[in-house]
């Protein structure tokens, strides 16, 4: 089975984000970055399943020479090789969805498994544009995928409960957080993963545009709460909650 | 006429509490784009949702019944949302946010080359804004194509009222499309519980409440004002709660009148999506727990002795 991951080089999202004065975008000055969290665990299923299947698992990284960090990261785990395309500026996912529709139509994988959003801009949309741009199915926010040659079945997290459906191959999985729990590379793999293969491609010989139907004008702090007080009890708490809050 | 189109969400009875505040946006842009509104009911028999909907003043609820489309996936719905669209004339087409509205929207954009904002807070005709980083930060948005697509965060509107004419419900036949998924079944979380993006009070439980069982607190606690359950994502991992109740910048999002976190610390993740709601009590045992800093009343003290404490002084308050 010949499989496509995606490692997207995201802001860590531990650090506190702060938007510069002038609106332009967020200050980055001793920012630190990692593998979007989400990719992580799609590159784990998919050396789950190339443990058990055999095949290949072919990483790609979408973004500025840097991007290359986390490719190898993707490759340290445990991935065979990888493929940089080298974008300098914004992007929207729109733009991602064409670029990895040209990669997948090359590279021809039976499956693509990516992350369900990105924890920096939040979309939540690559996989969904991929699918369609591909005409094929997608199963988005999988908790459990069964593949076999043709099929996959995939349990994904949905409003009210669990839902189940199957999937023909090749086709399009997004990884929801309890998917599996990532290794974490040892350090001869992350010695042996410098070696590996990493190809580095842009986006012109791709035969795709770097056009964003979306475009972000202005960015702001949003509203922010101011804490309340700390009560002595829960008769204090009910008496704050009835008078003051008056939600009782 | 061109006009803004919402898909309908359900439960192939009744529509979600959601979709009447994607109405409330869906008015307000149809007034701002200078368009109609229209809406789309997909499934199979379903009309009953289309009648519910007739009272709110909108131009045309289309209605598509077929069997292949009872159960929702992104490629049936996909298709006949883009296909009505085009019949519509739509310039801007919603849903509301959750699950079904993330999956199904960025396909409809494909499929229409429309950019697409997810989770749309507001709208100024113009510049479409929602937030990004975990609700760090606010985004104003230009979309650069002729069509837009959106899924709208309900916790930014208010349910929309009936109100104006009544709608004319049209059926329309949309062939159903060869597909690559089908859907097989679904586990359901049972609870007579109300959705946490519905009920007027959330009460949350994290790490804190150490075991499923100890979730019981929670409960009896969130019954008293028939609220709904919540969870942080360190309580969903740990199997304690079903996982649609994880409230977050990866789960669900809400703004209840009341949000009583207990045994959560506050990451910036958990904050994400609840940090909108009316008033928020956090019950923790360390005074440091970040939780503290957006809560509008605190206490520092153990959730085993105090939450039953609040749960019965309020039993007397609340009969
Ligand atoms: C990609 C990504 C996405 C995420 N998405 C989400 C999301 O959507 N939602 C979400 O919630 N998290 C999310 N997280 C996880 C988030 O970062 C935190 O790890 C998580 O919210 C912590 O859950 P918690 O507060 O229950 O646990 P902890 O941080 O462990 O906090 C437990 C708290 O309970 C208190 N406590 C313990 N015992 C008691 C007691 N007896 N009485 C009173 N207090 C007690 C402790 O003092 C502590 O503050 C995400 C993380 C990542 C990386
Ligand atoms: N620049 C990128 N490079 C590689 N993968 C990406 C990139 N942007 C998005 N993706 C993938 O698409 C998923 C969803 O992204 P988004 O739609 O932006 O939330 C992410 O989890 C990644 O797997």
């Amino acid at each position: 089975m010949k499989i496509l991951v995606t490692a997207k080089r995201v802001t860590d999202p531990d650090m506190k984000i702060k938007v510069k004065e002038d609106g332009s975008g967020i200050d980055l000055s001793s920012m630190s970055y990692k593998v979007n969290p989400f990719d992580e665990i799609a590159i784990e299923e998919a050396l789950r399943i190339k443990e058990d299947k055999g095949g290949e698992v072919i990483v790609v990284g979408i973004g500025s020479d840097k991007a290359q960090t986390e490719i190898r990261y993707g490759l340290s785990m445990g991935a065979n090789r990888g493929i940089h395309v080298q974008v300098d500026g914004y992007m929207d996912s729109d733009v991602v969805a064409r670029i990895l529709k040209s990669i997948v139509e090359k590279e021809q994988p039976d499956l693509v498994l990516l992350g369900k959003q990105s924890v920096d801009d939040d979309n939540n949309q690559v996989s969904q544009l991929l699918a369609e741009y591909l005409g094929w199915g997608q199963a988005c926010f999988a908790s459990k995928i069964d593949v076999n040659e043709t099929k996959a079945i995939v349990e994904r997290e949905v409003d009210g409960g669990i839902e189940i459906m199957e999937i023909d191959l090749p086709g399009i999985v997004s990884a929801d957080l309890r998917l599996n729990e990532p290794r974490y590379p040892a350090l001869p793999a992350i010695m042996k993963a410098k070696k590996k293969e990493l190809k580095k491609m842009n986006p012109e010989e791709l035969g795709v545009e770097i056009l964003p139907k979306v475009i972000i004008k202005k960015m702001a702090e949003p509203p922010q709460r101011k804490g309340g007080r700390i009560l002595e009890d829960v008769p204090e708490l009910i008496r704050a909650l009835k008078e003051e809050a008056k939600v009782i | 006429m061109s006009s803004v189109l919402l898909v309908v969400e359900h439960n192939k009875q009744k529509l979600k509490m959601a979709t009447l505040k994607a109405l409330t946006f869906g008015r307000q842009a149809a007034e701002k784009l200078n368009t109609q509104l229209d809406l789309l009911v997909i499934g199979h028999e379903v009309e009953a949702v289309a009648k519910q909907l007739q009272s709110y003043g909108v131009n045309t609820i289309y209605l598509v019944e077929d069997s292949a489309y009872k159960n929702y996936t992104a490629e049936t719905w996909g298709h006949v949302t883009a296909e009505v669209a085009k019949q519509s004339d739509a310039v801007l087409i919603g849903m509301n946010t959750g699950t079904t509205g993330r999956d199904l929207m960025p396909r409809v954009a494909a499929k229409l080359n429309a950019g697409m904002v997810t989770d749309l807070i507001d709208f100024d005709g113009d510049l479409f804004v929602r937030e990004m980083w975990a609700g760090n930060v606010r985004a104003f948005i230009e979309v650069t194509t002729p069509i837009t697509v959106v899924s709208i965060q309900g916790t930014a509107f208010g349910a929309a009222e009936p109100g104006g004419n009544e709608s004319s419900i049209t059926r329309l036949e949309i062939p159903v499309p060869k597909t690559k998924t089908r859907f097989l079944k679904i586990r359901e979380s049972k609870s007579d519980r109300p959705d946490p993006t519905e009920a007027r009070v959330v009460v949350s439980g994290g790490r804190g409440m150490k075991s499923s069982e100890n979730f019981k607190l929670i409960e009896s606690l969130a019954d008293l004002f028939d609220g709904a359950v919540g969870a942080s994502r360190a309580a969903v991992d740990s199997g304690w709660i079903s996982n649609d109740l994880q409230v977050g910048q990866t789960g669900k999002t809400v703004a209840p009148d009341l949000y009583i976190a207990a045994g959560i610390s506050g990451a910036i993740q958990h904050l994400a999506g609840m940090k909108n709601s009316k008033v928020i009590v956090a019950i923790n045992k360390d005074e440091e727990a970040p939780i503290f800093e957006v809560a509008d009343f605190g206490l520092v003290a153990d959730l085993f002795k105090v939450v039953p404490e609040l749960t019965e002084a309020l039993k007397k308050e609340l009969v």
